[in-house]
């Protein structure tokens, strides 16, 4: 085994991480790898109930009402505005992630409240878009624009989306809290934590590009 | 200690950064260290004898449905002893019969096989085999025995509801499962049933990514990926198979609770109860949905959970029967990379359990073709095992002879295999005892030999150095092997003959008659071997306060690291630095030396002694 000898030196010889990452973080990799599994799930039965459907909604029609803006006809300007929320928030975190490498609390903190604010009034636009839906008669057993499928459909995916949202606020004050409190500039791996909660935000959002492109563009 | 800790003192403090900062016992109370421990080695031995429990009632069932069907007429008082209204006048009630296959599946293949198997063994070996310290996140090690358990108590709730547990099969297809009007089992049972799993989900995730993150980064200096015991590598595989598989069940079980409760239509279309189109509660029709997209979903999971049941029994019976034989494993890398390669196919077969459900059959052949493409890596792992004995100088312990019979079970199930990963073939026999035969060979009879194994084997790493005792084991390995063909080797004649699974009662059925007293022959086989197992119960819990203690610290003569710490199990493994690994694990009858511990280094050889100490038997 003299090569086994020559691996044992390097790093998958053992006695440290191979990929250089702590084991919390790898944790977070595999989990986001779990939870694409189950959106996946999700997802691939939405188009396999949308394919075997003989028609189904338009959604520059289904989706086309903006708060504060009546009747007037804006196809899918509010959904864009919701994803450029929930971006920028993503954005947001990955500088509170900068600022944590850089051990400075405040900076972190700033940059964290952003995070969190953004991922509140995304929470807070899909509850509009919900509510303006269901009360003009649609919901997970009838709508005006397609077939039940396409209610039933976005509504749980889209709430399973939105609960993901939700956890990741919860993460997200937690993490804010724990800097706020110095709790996290104790600790030996710094703002690592910071970056964990930041892994599964950036998840959650990308898991909206794709919900955004199955319901809203396609 | 024997000779396997020379190496022990001379590399202090290599890193394992923060694991090395409290390798001494922690202060502990009988909360912290019996119930809510966060030890890799008590959570295992948890697992087992949850496990064990969960067994017992599992298979308990299936002799009562044994009963059934060797004396459909005959009337058991016990029925009504046991089951109450459902077994009145000691006639099982025939809604309570597919309750009762639909637990044995259920508790059988996910609390037993899964949580009871590997939950177990991957939680003992793998910070010992690997030289961790513990797992990765003992705190979440913790979690996922808790979440089973609650999984297990809602389980076992669901035993005592009033209209009885989930009877759809342990497949739940809707819309038998989606519709609460459609049985009675179909009520709360099922309810609780989805609750169960959900809650055995996240256990499952719980425990696989911590299985993953341990295995990756944990391992002592020296041990490559490559040094890693077979063990290891199986574990390893498995937990991969169910965080990549259980979360697609888990969209599936939402689906199907939305369904059930919320009134929409994902599994359901065109639904007419006692004539009556079924609508939702808006008016519509219900409709736009298709069973046929459970089955995707759920056998998505389905299929690679054999390879969950399956694995950690290989990954152990290779290390058996290395360490056993005394004998390098055959093929090392085939092995590996056979393990990689039935993780990647075991993703890509599921719809070979659904030949039957109007799936477009150019689909069928693609699937076919992977199923059939995965008998050859099995077929390495075979050749290999039998090459590893091949000649070798046998110590037939009970975990040996287990092992053994785990190969014969595995070629004996594998076979049908083959047979019925032909659409051709198996539309004939889907739905009939063969199946029954052939998945109950193949994969819950074996893998349960490698649960037999691993218990026998590794007891005195579980128990503080104390060892099951060997003749109860032998006369329990005998009882089970024979018993174990005796019940499943005539199904094959059943399900030839067209016999279906799931049936209550064949008298209205003449194709059926003949095959009375073959039913009795298997029923009777089958109380046998339950009661045989009680052997193994004794023998477990007897020697867990009595048993022999293990004359050497190394009773099998194993080169893996788990041998190498203390007889008494403490919170951190090893009371010195971790060992450092210098070479593969199936070293054995190298150079004149029986076998060489991975803690040994070339320039150490000739401190070690050639001979080790064996049981006497």
């Amino acid at each position: 085994m003299a090569s086994e000898n020559a691996v044992a030196q390097g790093d998958w010889g053992g006695g440290k991480s191979p990929f250089n990452v702590s084991y919390g973080k790898l944790m977070m990799w595999y989990f986001l790898l779990s939870d694409a599994f189950t959106f996946s799930a999700l997802l691939i039965s939405y188009g396999a109930i949308r394919f075997s459907s003989p028609y189904w909604a338009d959604p520059n029609v289904a989706f086309s009402k903006m708060p504060f803006m009546g009747d007037a006809n804006v196809p899918l300007g509010f959904v864009s505005i919701m994803t450029f929320i929930l971006i920028l928030s993503s954005v947001f975190v990955v500088l509170a992630v900068i600022e944590g490498h850089r051990e400075n609390k405040a900076g972190v903190m700033k940059w964290m409240l952003g995070g969190i604010i953004g991922g509140i009034a995304f929470l807070g636009c899909q509850a509009w878009e919900w509510t303006h839906l269901i009360s003009h008669g649609n919901n997970i057993w009838e709508n005006h624009y397609g077939p039940q499928a396409f209610g039933m459909l976005f509504f749980l995916i889209t709430g399973f989306h939105g609960f993901h949202v939700f956890s990741g606020i919860c993460l997200n004050i937690w993490a804010f809290v724990n800097s706020a409190n110095g709790e996290f500039g104790r600790r030996k791996n710094g703002y690592e934590m910071i970056e964990k909660v930041g892994l599964y935000w950036h998840f959650v959002d990308l898991v909206w590009v794709f919900v955004f492109l199955a319901f809203y563009l396609l | 200690m024997a000779s396997t800790d020379i190496n022990i003192d001379a590399h202090e403090g290599h890193g394992h950064d923060h694991h090395d900062d409290h390798h001494h016992e922690h202060e502990t109370n009988f909360v912290t260290h019996y119930i809510f421990s966060q030890d890799h080695k008590m959570i295992s031995k948890q697992f087992l004898i949850t496990g064990i429990i969960w067994a017992i009632i599992g298979v308990g069932f299936s002799v009562l449905f044994r009963l059934q069907l060797g004396w459909p007429d005959e009337s058991f008082p016990i029925f009504e002893y046991l089951l109450g209204k459902w077994g009145a006048g000691g006639k099982l009630d025939a809604e309570f019969y597919y309750a009762l296959v639909t637990m044995h599946g259920t508790i059988m293949v996910f609390f037993v096989l899964t949580a009871g198997l590997s939950g177990t063994f991957s939680n003992l070996l793998i910070p010992l085999q690997c030289g961790a310290r513990d797992m990765a996140s003992p705190f979440m090690n913790m979690l996922s025995y808790w979440f089973f358990f609650a999984a297990g108590v809602v389980m076992f709730i669901s035993l005592f509801v009033q209209t009885g547990p989930a009877s759809g099969g342990w497949t739940a297809y809707p819309p038998l499962s989606a519709l609460q009007s459609t049985s009675s089992g179909s009520g709360l049972g099922m309810t609780l049933w989805l609750t169960s799993m959900s809650l055995f989900i996240v256990s499952s995730l719980l425990g696989g990514l911590n299985y993953v993150a341990t295995v990756l980064n944990m391992r002592t200096k020296g041990m490559t990926m490559m040094r890693m015991p077979l063990t290891i590598w199986a574990f390893f595989f498995t937990a991969v198979l169910g965080v990549l598989s259980f979360p697609v069940l888990l969209s599936a079980c939402i689906l199907l609770i939305f369904d059930r409760h919320f009134g929409t239509a994902f599994y359901l279309s065109d639904i007419f109860i006692n004539g009556e189109p079924l609508r939702n509660a808006a008016g519509q029709l219900v409709e736009g949905g298709s069973p046929i997209l459970y089955q995707h979903l759920f056998w998505f999971l389905g299929h690679p959970e054999v390879y969950i049941v399956i694995l950690p029994a290989m990954g152990m019976v290779s290390h058996i029967l290395a360490t056993n034989a005394k004998k390098p494993i055959f093929g090392y890398h085939a092995m590996v990379y056979s393990i990689m390669a039935i993780t990647i196919l075991g993703f890509l077969v599921w719809a070979h359990h659904m030949f039957v459900s109007g799936m477009n059959p150019f689909v069928g052949s693609v699937f076919t073709l992977f199923t059939l493409l995965i008998a050859v890596p099995s077929a390495v792992k075979v050749f290999n095992w039998i090459t590893t004995i091949w000649r070798g100088n046998i110590n037939f312990t009970p975990a040996m002879m287990f092992s053994i019979g785990f190969v014969s079970l595995f070629i004996s199930g594998g076979l049908t295999g083959i047979v019925l990963g032909n659409p051709a073939l198996d539309i004939g026999y889907h739905d009939t005892y063969y199946v029954i035969a052939h998945f109950h060979i193949v994969m819950a009879m074996a893998a349960g030999y490698g649960l037999f194994a691993g218990v026998y084997h590794w007891f005195p790493k579980m128990f503080d150095g104390r060892m099951m005792n060997n003749n109860l084991g032998y006369i329990h390995f005998w009882i089970t092997f024979i018993g174990s063909y005796c019940i499943f080797w005539p199904m094959h004649y059943l399900g030839e003959a067209g016999v279906p699974r799931r049936y209550f009662s064949f008298a209205e059925f003449n194709f059926a008659n003949g095959f009375e007293d073959l039913n009795v022959f298997i029923s009777v086989a089958s109380i046998v071997v339950f009661f045989a197992q009680f052997l193994f119960v004794i023998n477990f819990f007897y020697s867990i306060l009595n048993g022999k203690r293990m004359r050497s610290l190394n009773p099998w003569g194993s080169n893996s690291l788990e041998w190498t710490t203390g007889a008494k199990g403490i919170h951190g493994n090893w009371e010195g630095a971790i060992p450092e690994v210098h070479r593969w694990p199936y070293d054995f009858g190298k150079d004149g030396y029986e076998h060489i511990p991975q803690t040994v280094a070339d320039k150490d050889l000739k401190e070690i002694k050639t001979s080790e100490r064996l049981p006497s038997r």
